[in-house]
């Protein structure tokens, strides 16, 4: 039986030096049916898109001179790492944008082209790929706009690879936009024992409070590696109403925004990586409809 | 249905074990099913919102939809089963359905461009509405302090006509099928069971079939959406019928009043429509009504007079109580009382005019389902006697599209239950108490009986003295 789940899941298992953690596909292999159950296991998630999303067409907007509001994202080429079930990866397409989402682990990409394959409009502007990130830089050097890595860089191996493949696969003045877990007490109580154990928010044993990643250590990182980040918005989950929202603190949740320096000159790559003046601090206000 | 449920089901349960069964066995299965699926998807159109009733209020919808920004990119369908309603100058004559039009249901009307066909092809503007009862001298009177328009009297026609217009204007967002009716809906599974289509399907009675992400029920009281996807309705014959009819007055005169007069039978109301016609709308016992339509002319005009300036039904005990509570307040609150006007007699009817249909109330528990929502009277239906039926339903229209747009631009699934929920919750906050005040209204002015009148006069007459209650 061992054998036949190798041959199954062979492809995403390349090197020790992959980013892809094995235990982490073990994890989430059992719930890769669940995804699109908006009530079930995955309804935090469903409820991130009402912040998660508005914050990636705005900045994209506010950044951008030539779009159109009934198609926001339309010419826009979008990686959406860890894609999952395909949860952001469809309003992204709904907006208009060319989607390529990836996840290492292949019931939740079956799931994913399962699901889009009633609308043709998804079906044609989503590509869903077995692969982990490594797998697909050396095709996509440079290819793609936008990259999104939502609730992904707490399951990675290795953060810096995984920055570094960003890098390479993004466009010049590119942007990186990241949702993860901060590593503090709070993080632990909330996130983990509240979250997983007494509320059964998140499935338990999904997230292991020693990988959770602090905003300080991946600003520098991002930093370090021909980024610059932009915005740091602290997020927060009311499990009452099942809502997410803005806050100042990052404590528990927070969204990155980073732009890879480009020809255009975004901005300097010698910021200070500790430099807090230079970078707004302010959530998008006013974008959420 | 339940047995395929219950397949579907054992496949849900087995599908996380797939890696212990043969792989070359499952992957089969799989793709047959995924395949197949897909290609009936692709066989029959998909909407992103069809609207079932192209009556005023479901033509409303699909056209601000169609007008809206973020529904650039989207496709729309509109399904009414009967022809296609469009004049490019009103008849000389008056269509005898009219509706009392609100100042926010105008604006909605504007926003799509459609308030500028109403006012090119006819309408008639009203600043004030005095409102009586047959039983006392007890009166309220309406209007704006800034004396602007209180709301406009417009023939149904006439609003019809302006939103084909703008329907044609967005015809490549909008699809409209004339002549169509929907025979049958198929309700989608939850999403997260794998394998089958998660749209709406619809079967036209000519044998096409449609698939929509978002089904709104806009197709009136008895609404078919309403039943097949069997959401309860709580509903209410009342014993009365309205008998409407355009007549024409014995003077010109400058006619910016909507006047109502509450008869023990029911309320009888006069909407102006020039200078020189009004409209009627008489709600009245079944028979009453029967015999109305049937009466000639003279005798019809005559009946209609006689209501309005009749006083048989009052009694010297209320007139003295109404006397006294008047002369009260007129201490406590010296401008509390408008001036009392007098309405217009009626010389004549239009021949042909004359026509009659039941009353009832109605209110479904729930607006939305699923991929499903109900608007206008298949949500919620009304007694003429405040004017209000329509503009419930441009209510409705302006919240759900409101909730849709924003819907849009986060790229979120249109039948979504989470923003449909919020519209529910916004609209029946606001219709329920509306709709039972109108119930209620309507009960308490169909008695004779004195205490019941007394309460009832009193209570308009301190309602008119009253800004804040009023």
């Amino acid at each position: 039986q061992l054998l036949l789940f190798r041959l199954t899941v062979k492809r995403p298992f390349s090197t020790s030096r992959s980013s892809v953690d094995p235990n982490e596909i073990k994890k989430f292999q059992f719930l890769a049916q669940k995804w699109w159950d908006e009530e079930g296991e995955y309804s935090a998630l469903h409820s991130m898109n009402d912040i998660r999303v508005p914050f990636i067409r705005d900045t994209l907007l506010n950044m951008s001179s030539n779009y159109h509001l009934g198609s926001p994202l339309s010419g826009v080429k979008i990686l959406d790492v860890g894609c999952g079930g395909g949860l952001l990866s469809e309003p992204l397409g709904r907006l208009g944008a060319s989607v390529t989402g990836i996840d290492p682990l292949e019931d939740n990409i079956r799931t994913a082209d399962q699901h889009k394959s009633f609308d043709p409009v998804l079906a044609q502007r989503i590509q869903y790929k077995c692969s982990s990130l490594e797998e697909i830089v050396e095709e996509s050097m440079e290819t793609f706009d936008v990259i999104v890595a939502s609730e992904v860089v707490e399951h990675v191996a290795d953060l810096e690879m995984f920055i570094k493949c960003c890098s390479q696969v993004l466009k010049p003045a590119g942007s990186l936009f990241i949702t993860t877990i901060n590593r503090t007490q709070l993080s632990y109580v909330l996130g983990i024992v509240v979250a997983e154990k007494i509320l059964g928010t998140v499935p338990e044993g999904t997230h292991e409070w020693e990988k959770f990643v602090p905003p300080e250590d991946l600003e520098r990182l991002l930093e370090s590696n021909d980024f610059s980040v932009k915005t740091v918005n602290g997020m927060l989950y009311n499990p009452l109403w099942g809502s997410w929202s803005w806050t100042e603190s990052t404590s528990i949740n927070y969204a990155m925004h980073a732009v890879k320096s480009g020809v255009q000159g975004q901005s300097s790559p010698t910021d200070a990586p500790s430099e807090t003046e230079s970078r707004q601090h302010s959530a998008t206000a006013g974008t959420a409809m | 249905t339940s047995a395929a449920m219950a397949a579907v089901c054992c496949r849900e349960l087995l599908a996380p074990f797939g890696g212990w069964l043969l792989a070359g066995q499952r992957a089969p299965f799989l793709f047959r099913s995924r395949s197949a699926a897909a290609a009936a998807a692709a066989a029959e159109p998909l909407y992103d919102v069809v609207v079932s009733g192209g009556g005023m209020v479901g033509s409303a919808m699909a056209a601000v939809l169609g007008h809206d920004i973020h529904f650039h990119d989207k496709k729309i369908a509109l399904l009414e089963a009967g022809p296609r309603k469009e004049y490019n100058h009103v008849p000389d004559t008056y269509s005898n359905r009219v509706s009392s039009i609100s100042p926010g249901s105008a604006t909605l009307l504007s926003s799509f461009g459609a308030w500028d066909h109403v006012c090119s092809l006819r309408l008639k503007p009203f600043q004030r509405m005095q409102v009586w009862d047959a039983c006392s001298e007890a009166m309220i009177v309406f209007e704006k302090d800034d004396l602007n328009d209180m709301g406009y009297i417009v023939e149904n026609d006439v609003i019809m006509s302006a939103l084909t217009k703008q329907l044609d204007a967005v015809a490549d967002r909008v699809e409209v099928f004339y002549g169509s009716r929907a025979v049958g809906y198929t309700w989608p599974l939850p999403s997260h069971i794998c394998g089958t289509s998660p749209w709406v399907q619809i079967e036209l009675a000519d044998g096409r079939r449609l698939q929509t992400k978002l089904l709104i029920g806009a197709d009136g009281h008895n609404s078919v959406v309403r039943k097949e996807a069997e959401i309860k309705n709580i509903e209410h014959q009342y014993d009365q019928s309205a008998v409407v009819a355009t007549l024409h007055l014995s003077e010109a005169t400058n006619n910016n009043v909507a006047w109502q007069r509450f008869l023990p039978t029911g309320p009888i109301a006069l909407l102006p429509l020039s200078d020189t016609a009004s409209s009627l709308v008489w709600s009245t016992s079944h028979e009453h009504a029967s015999e109305l339509l049937t009466m000639d002319e003279e005798s019809f005009v005559d009946s209609i007079n006689s209501a309005f300036w009749s006083n048989v039904n009052h009694s010297d005990f209320i007139d003295t109580a109404g006397a006294m509570f008047r002369s009260a307040l007129s201490f406590l609150r010296p401008s509390g009382s408008a001036v009392r006007q007098l309405p217009p007699s009626v010389a004549k009817v239009d021949p042909e005019s004359r026509a009659m249909f039941p009353l009832g109330m109605g209110h479904a528990t729930e607006y939305v389902q699923h991929r499903v929502a109900l608007i206008g009277d298949a949500a919620h239906r009304v007694h003429p006697l405040a004017g209000q039926g329509v503009n419930l339903g441009f209510g409705d229209i302006a919240c759900l599209a409101h909730h849709l747009s924003a819907a849009a631009f986060n790229g979120n699934d249109l039948g979504s239950l989470k923003h449909l929920l919020k519209f529910e919750t916004e609209r029946q906050r606001h219709n329920v108490s509306l709709i039972a005040a109108i119930d209620v209204l309507k009960r308490l002015y169909s008695t004779k009986l004195a205490p019941l009148v007394l309460l009832r006069t009193w209570g308009l007459q301190a309602t008119n003295a009253l800004p804040p209650v009023k």
